[in-house]
């Protein structure tokens, strides 16, 4: 399974050498192909059309927030094969001013994926024929997803017995938000303050 | 007389409507009687489920997968148990692959039987809602045996399920395969051939095989278009691969193919559950590596080691290897999938839900265009949408 994947990764490669940047097969048997974000257009309509691929499926698009990266997002495709029964990952990078082709004239699934993507993210998507905000209240303001909004959020909202309607206020908290730290000092992924003398 | 002016005219339909199975509002522009554009508003029941399981331990996400379709509530939390268990590298016992496959089973049948039935009911059949009810109850009764509630379970953890089976569950199962198709013949007496309920569904929210591609239909929606595609066969997870079972198949891809798919479905569904009874082995139900599953609460008492593991798993969490995964079960609507991205602490660091009724809900302006009004009652019920996975 893996080493078909690998073929696959690389036949795909082969074929579009100018858009796709990496391939790779994962530990958990997965194939990866990172696109350059103008190309994905491209590379979504051979993953469909070519007969070694049949990719005739877009299952899920969603986004991804790298803070710390220089374009800090990441839009990432699955498509699915029933033909060869195999799934593949494409990923693109974006930031806030980059916007990704749309892929609804390639696949009409990727409507509303896109939606939830600009939604949850703020990545735009140009060519998208309704690119509206999805899944937040009407009105809402921020990209709940990214990693720097506060998981309370900013607003609050209740009915306003006086003026008849629901009204929204900054959030109150009777006890601040707390994050515990858990992580064991000596399994955790990251460097302790102090480590590098010792290496 | 002078020709009047028909002038296109705009129906809100809902979120409060008991046709919409939930907090549906759908933006209905018309042309007379006819659907021109057809809009759904979701989102109302969005509780920013992925952003709180990013600040929550694995362990303590499981149970939000229980908020997400809670009509059949155990084969979300199975989508996310076995991506945490594939980044994990981790294998379970052969009798909770047993349990977890009879229990999807249940949750599949749980699904059909209301979405079934309310669908019979939307379109003007009201008797088999109730008989659907009855059969429900009963089986939620075997999802409290198990695990105390009946409908947010948290049962499926990350390395097994939480406990074993109480004695004398499986009988009561066994003897509930017995009785069960009686019931759906009775349902199906009401309702397959009854001419009112064909009339309303027969040729309505014709989906093509293309279309349905396209628009990434799953699971009952996809199978009613023709297309021979289940996870379960193509893709096994867990002891699929030792089951027999057919895979029912639609061929117009309409409102009454989609009925009776769910139909065959439950009865294949009854199959399995009464080979995984009779196959099922003795053994334990979840990994031993008490890194993972916390240790049993008598040696907690008495072992220091065990007291200390169930500290660490129930503040800090088992830390997951880095690395990414895209895990999909053939949920009772489709594909429901789970992506997770892990970044080698003990929580996740992206969790995507990819809800099979979100995509379906979003070929509804497909489905429905140029049909009557109540034509789009007939196709939300059809496509089977719950709001709780929809809205995540």
């Amino acid at each position: 399974m893996t080493q078909a994947l690998k073929d696959l990764g690389d036949y795909i490669a082969a074929a579009l050498p100018q858009d796709v940047l990496r391939t790779e097969v994962n530990r958990c048997g997965e194939l990866t192909l990172e696109v350059r974000t103008n190309g994905v257009v491209k590379v979504l309509t051979y993953l469909r059309d070519d007969t070694g691929c049949l990719f005739k499926q877009l299952v899920d698009v969603c986004g991804v927030d790298w803070p710390g990266r220089e374009s800090r997002f990441d839009v990432v495709y699955h498509l699915l094969s029933m033909k060869h029964n195999q799934r593949v990952r494409v990923k693109v990078a974006a930031d806030e001013e980059t916007q990704v082709p749309s892929v609804t004239g390639v696949f009409s699934s990727a409507g509303w994926f896109e939606r939830e993507v600009w939604d949850m993210f703020g990545v735009t998507f140009s060519g998208h024929p309704d690119l509206r905000r999805i899944l937040t209240d009407y009105g809402f303001e921020g990209h709940p997803l990214r990693k720097d909004f506060p998981l309370t959020g900013y607003v609050e909202m209740r009915y306003d017995d006086e003026k008849k309607r629901v009204v929204y206020e900054p959030v109150k908290l009777t006890q601040d938000f707390r994050s515990f730290d858990f992580l064991s000092p000596w399994e955790g992924p990251g460097l302790l303050p102090g480590d590098e003398k010792a290496s | 007389m002078a020709e009047s002016q028909i002038q296109n005219y705009t129906i809100n339909f809902g979120p409060q409507h008991p046709a919409a199975h939930g907090v549906l509002r759908l933006i209905l522009e018309m042309s007379g009687e006819v659907i021109d554009r057809a809009d759904p508003h979701v989102g109302l029941l969005h509780r920013g489920t992925e952003k709180l399981i990013e600040h929550k331990t694995y362990v303590q996400a499981t149970p939000y997968f229980d908020r997400l379709d809670y009509v059949g509530t155990m084969n979300q939390e199975h989508a996310f148990v076995l991506a945490t268990e594939k980044l994990l590298g981790i294998d379970i016992p052969l009798r909770a692959k047993y349990i977890r496959t009879l229990y999807d089973e249940i949750g599949r049948i749980l699904n059909h039987l209301l979405n079934v039935t309310a669908f019979i009911f939307d379109v003007g059949g009201m008797t088999p809602l109730l008989y659907g009810f009855e059969e429900r109850e009963k089986l939620m009764e075997f999802y409290e045996r198990v695990c105390g509630a009946r409908l947010h379970a948290n049962y499926y953890r990350p390395g097994g399920v939480s406990a074993d089976l109480p004695a004398g569950l499986i009988e009561d199962i066994a003897a509930w395969c017995e009785t069960f198709p009686a019931v759906l013949d009775d349902i199906e007496t009401l309702a397959t051939e009854n001419r009112i309920f064909k009339q309303r569904v027969v040729d309505i929210g014709t989906v093509s095989a293309e279309q349905a591609l396209d628009w990434g239909f799953t699971g009952p929606n996809l199978r009613a278009s023709g297309i021979a595609w289940d996870l379960r066969k193509a893709q096994p997870y867990e002891v699929y691969d030792q089951m027999e079972f057919d895979v029912p198949v639609g061929k117009n891809g309409d409102g009454y193919d989609r009925y009776l798919v769910r139909v065959l479905e439950m009865r294949e569904s009854v199959k399995i559950m009464k080979q995984c009874i009779a196959k099922m082995p003795a053994g334990p139900v979840k990994v031993e590596d008490n890194k993972i599953t916390p240790p049993p609460r008598a040696e907690m008492k008495r072992s220091m080691e065990s007291l200390i593991h169930h500290f660490k798993l129930f503040t800090e969490g088992f830390h997951v290897p880095p690395g990414e995964v895209y895990c999909a079960i053939e949920a009772p609507k489709g594909e429901f999938a789970v992506y997770l991205i892990s970044d080698g602490t003990g929580k996740p660091y992206r969790c995507k839900i990819r809800p099979p009724g979100y995509v379906h809900l979003q070929a509804l302006e497909m489905m429905s265009k140029g049909h009557m009004l109540a034509d789009v009652v007939a196709n939300i019920g059809s496509i089977d949408i719950v709001f709780g996975e929809i809205d995540r």
